[in-house]
């Protein structure tokens, strides 16, 4: 009843190969898509945009890319925080050796260099697998942090190590720096991430993302069938990599404005986003922005119903908070092992049916 | 949330009668994770200041005041979601006892005209206001902190360092950064070698730090650490048998739980300080009267007379009186944000003031102006006495080596402004 697709027919293979197949997903994505860009630039206030929407975004963003690496192609890898490091760190670099160009080429840029730091890290893929080739990204992870805490010229020797973002405009809007409106805040990491998953629906779904599939499937009989590992894989780190180097480098730019390595970019980060990608589903472009919704949005509604509305001590609303969240990862994922897309496919499929199951 | 503000601003009006508004005051603290150890005996002592002044005197100049508490966890994500969710109510200043999260702060606040004060933390080079208008580091800085610590070692060398080495164990980030610029040009004056030793976040693990230290035998260890840091780093001196009274921390490695947990091993051990110790003032007998046994303290009320409480007391203070300056300078009780600011670049702190408070001796005078929004640098050495349980002032307040200063915080704020398109000036 709640997904009419009677004369819903389809008399192509293109038609049929779209993406929102079903006339009702397909307007349910217009109006979101419409709603995001028409309707919330509009109400969007500075505690939406920093505490709420942007983190979402961009974090969205960085599942999406651990999402092609991991849930992809079955690369485990723990060093995403390294990589938006390195994204956050070119976007700086840049920024400041090159203020005329505009800061969107400059975050593109910093997604290229961090794809290519990605296939550097990523070469050992081709002999292990598994846990040891998670060892070796947590190893990356380390090193990149340390690589920017150890050099001064990263940080342009600034005498704590921070780095802060200078301001730059796009058409003449300030889209960085403090005197940022929360809508172009908004509407910059929209822009990104619409695009990038757009990009990574069609990657995944075209010749790239089959080889990927088959190689995390089954490595050895992809092979023989003519998948070719090294460039199966080596695409796969570069993608991945490049989505995560343009989260990194809208987390520093357009979110945080100042960040210092090893408290933005630790271990801590490449956990949040691998729980991301979990919770909300390996391969699946829906399951990394739920995952991401999920992690970023939960703590913050619980903040404010516990602190906000129920007056309950600030220390232990965040210990709840820990709890909670904990909590419902692991009923999460014993009620659903695949995640929050593997929820509402299960979902979509009763409701096509109801109320008539057979 | 729009009920419980009404509900509030409803208990507000029938107890204070005609005065309808209040001053909003933000307590960005930390009470869980690997820094609450220290977050929470500060965050006591900030509320409880206030608490006090609504209890005893209704406020400052009849205005009550409101606190907002908001858990950071000493992370900067959550910092700035602080920030975020409370500027819309009306907040006056900022405290947020995190040099990361002061540094998210600076651009932020300076664009929304709210004052930041970071007492003793944050970025040094903001003590010159022409510059960083918006945001104050008054009494004193780490770069003033660091030249103290080599003062002192000065005095106990007689003088010469020419031939000494200076380990500094520091927490890897803008906070324990902070003070290699200074430390490295006092280096180039007093001719002593210094080796640096970053512990990363959160500090438990030391060991290698500490076998450095046990092989090269540095003659002075001198450590900018926080939370869980300071405790492990003190155990492997400890560990290791440093002699304690060669080992000197800033003063946010000063506080009784750091040392307690080395028990009477840490005996020795020294910690600069800005302001007094103790609890031997008048005005604890009102805090106890009013606050304590009220039932209205802001924690478990354990921490009274504390190192960090007291501290977290002085910020409480200095900022009430920047609003009392605030006050009489703009002729309302009801100030804005520029006003305050205006208030805290003229606030003046003279042993009359604060003995008329009940504080008597319990920091140096100072005076703030634009052009100096971090007082005089002045700051004393403490030192740990594990059978009395407490740290005791060793020293007379010492003033840091502002020729060697002055010209670094004016290159670095000048580099700030340029960076960031700023004209300097006070108007």
């Amino acid at each position: 009843m709640f997904y009419r697709e009677a004369g819903d027919f389809k008399t192509s293979y293109v038609e049929d190969g779209q993406t929102f197949p079903i006339k009702l997903d397909r307007y349910a994505y217009y109006v979101a898509l419409a709603v995001a860009f028409g309707v919330i630039p509009f109400l969007i206030d500075d505690y939406y945009a920093n505490a709420v929407l942007v983190p979402f975004l961009i974090y969205a963003i960085a599942a999406l890319g651990l999402n092609i690496l991991t849930g992809y192609c079955g690369q485990v890898s723990l060093g995403t925080g390294g990589f938006m490091a390195v994204g956050a760190y070119s976007v700086f670099k840049l920024m400041t050796a090159f203020p005329d160009v505009n800061i969107l080429v400059h975050v593109v840029l910093a997604g290229i260099i961090t794809a290519v730091v990605g296939v550097l890290f990523g070469l050992p893929s081709l002999r292990i697998k598994g846990f040891y080739l998670a060892v070796a990204t947590l190893a990356a992870q380390f090193f990149l942090v340390w690589l920017f805490n150890r050099v001064p010229w990263f940080y342009n020797y600034s005498a704590s190590g921070q780095i802060s973002v200078p301001e730059r405009s796009v058409a003449g809007i300030i889209v960085t720096g403090p005197e940022t409106t929360a809508w172009a805040k908004y509407l910059v990491c929209l822009v990104f991430l619409v695009v990038l998953a757009w990009l990574a629906r069609n990657l995944t779904r075209g010749t790239i993302g089959r080889s990927w599939m088959a190689i995390r499937d089954m490595d050895i009989a992809a092979e023989i069938i003519g998948v070719n590992p090294l460039k199966a894989k080596l695409t796969a780190f570069a993608v991945s990599s490049f989505f995560i180097g343009i989260a990194g480098a809208l987390f520093f730019a357009v979110y945080l404005g100042a960040a210092e390595v090893g408290e933005a970019f630790g271990i801590s980060k490449s956990f949040l986003i691998l729980f991301m990608v979990i919770i909300g589903g390996l391969g699946s472009i829906f399951g990394s922005m739920a995952g991401a919704a999920f992690l970023v949005l939960l703590p913050v509604m619980l903040k404010n119903v516990l602190v906000g509305s129920l007056g309950w001590a600030t220390d232990l609303a965040a210990h709840l908070e820990l709890m909670i969240v904990g909590g419902l990862i692991i009923v999460f994922l014993i009620a659903e092992p695949h995640g929050i897309a593997q929820l509402w496919r299960l979902a979509k499929e009763k409701l096509r049916l109801w109320p008539f199951p057979y | 949330m729009k009920l419980r503000l009404a509900t509030l601003a409803l208990g507000a009006v029938l107890a204070a009668g005609p005065a309808l508004a209040e001053l909003v005051i933000p307590d960005l603290s930390y009470r869980t994770g690997p820094y609450a150890a220290n977050g929470i005996p500060f965050s006591d002592g900030y509320q409880d200041y206030f608490t006090l002044l609504n209890e005893r005197d209704g406020g400052i100049g009849g205005e009550r005041i409101r606190l907002i508490e908001c858990e950071t966890g000493y992370n900067t994500e959550q910092g700035v979601e602080c920030y975020e969710s409370t500027k819309g109510e009306g907040t006056l200043v900022y405290e947020p006892l995190s040099t990361g999260i002061t540094y998210q702060l600076i651009p932020k606040a300076s664009a929304d005209g709210i004052p930041v004060h970071t007492l003793g933390y944050g970025r040094t080079s903001a003590k010159n206001g022409a510059v960083f208008r918006w945001i104050f580091n008054y009494p004193a800085n780490y770069w003033d902190g660091a030249s103290v610590a080599i003062k002192h070692i000065l005095d106990q060398e007689g003088g010469d360092l020419s031939d000494k080495t200076i380990a500094l164990v520091y927490h890897n980030s803008a906070y324990g950064k902070e003070p290699i610029r200074t430390l490295e040009e006092l280096a180039k004056k007093h001719g002593y070698s210094l080796t640096l030793l970053p512990v990363d976040h959160p500090g438990q693990e030391q060991k290698s730090q500490w076998l450095q230290i046990r092989r090269e035998r540095p003659d002075y260890v001198i450590m900018w650490g926080w939370g869980v840091m300071n405790q492990v780093a003190i155990q492997e001196a400890v560990n290791i048998r440093y002699p304690m009274d060669h080992f000197i921390g800033i003063w946010w490695s000063g506080s009784e739980n750091d040392v307690k947990p080395a028990g009477a091993a840490a005996d020795g051990y020294k910690a600069l300080t800005f302001h007094n110790l103790g609890d031997d003032y008048p005005l604890y007998d009102d805090m106890r009267k009013y606050v304590l046994d009220a039932g209205k303290v802001a924690g478990a009320g354990d921490n009274l007379g504390t190192a960090l409480y007291n501290r977290g007391m002085y910020a409480a203070m200095l900022a009430a009186e920047a609003i009392k300056t605030a006050q009489d300078m703009a002729g309302t009780s009801q100030i804005t944000r520029a006003q305050l600011r205006d208030g805290m670049e003229n606030l003046e702190i003279t042993e009359e003031k604060m003995a008329a408070l009940g504080l008597p001796n319990f920091g140096p005078e100072f005076k703030v102006t634009c052009e100096n929004h971090g007082g005089n640098g002045f700051a004393a050495v403490s030192q740990w006495d594990a059978a009395a349980g407490e740290f005791k002032l060793i020293t007379d307040y010492m003033q840091s080596d502002q020729e060697v200063l002055a010209p670094l915080i004016e290159e670095d704020s000048m580099a700030y402004a340029k960076q960031n398109g700023i004209e300097p000036g006070c108007n």
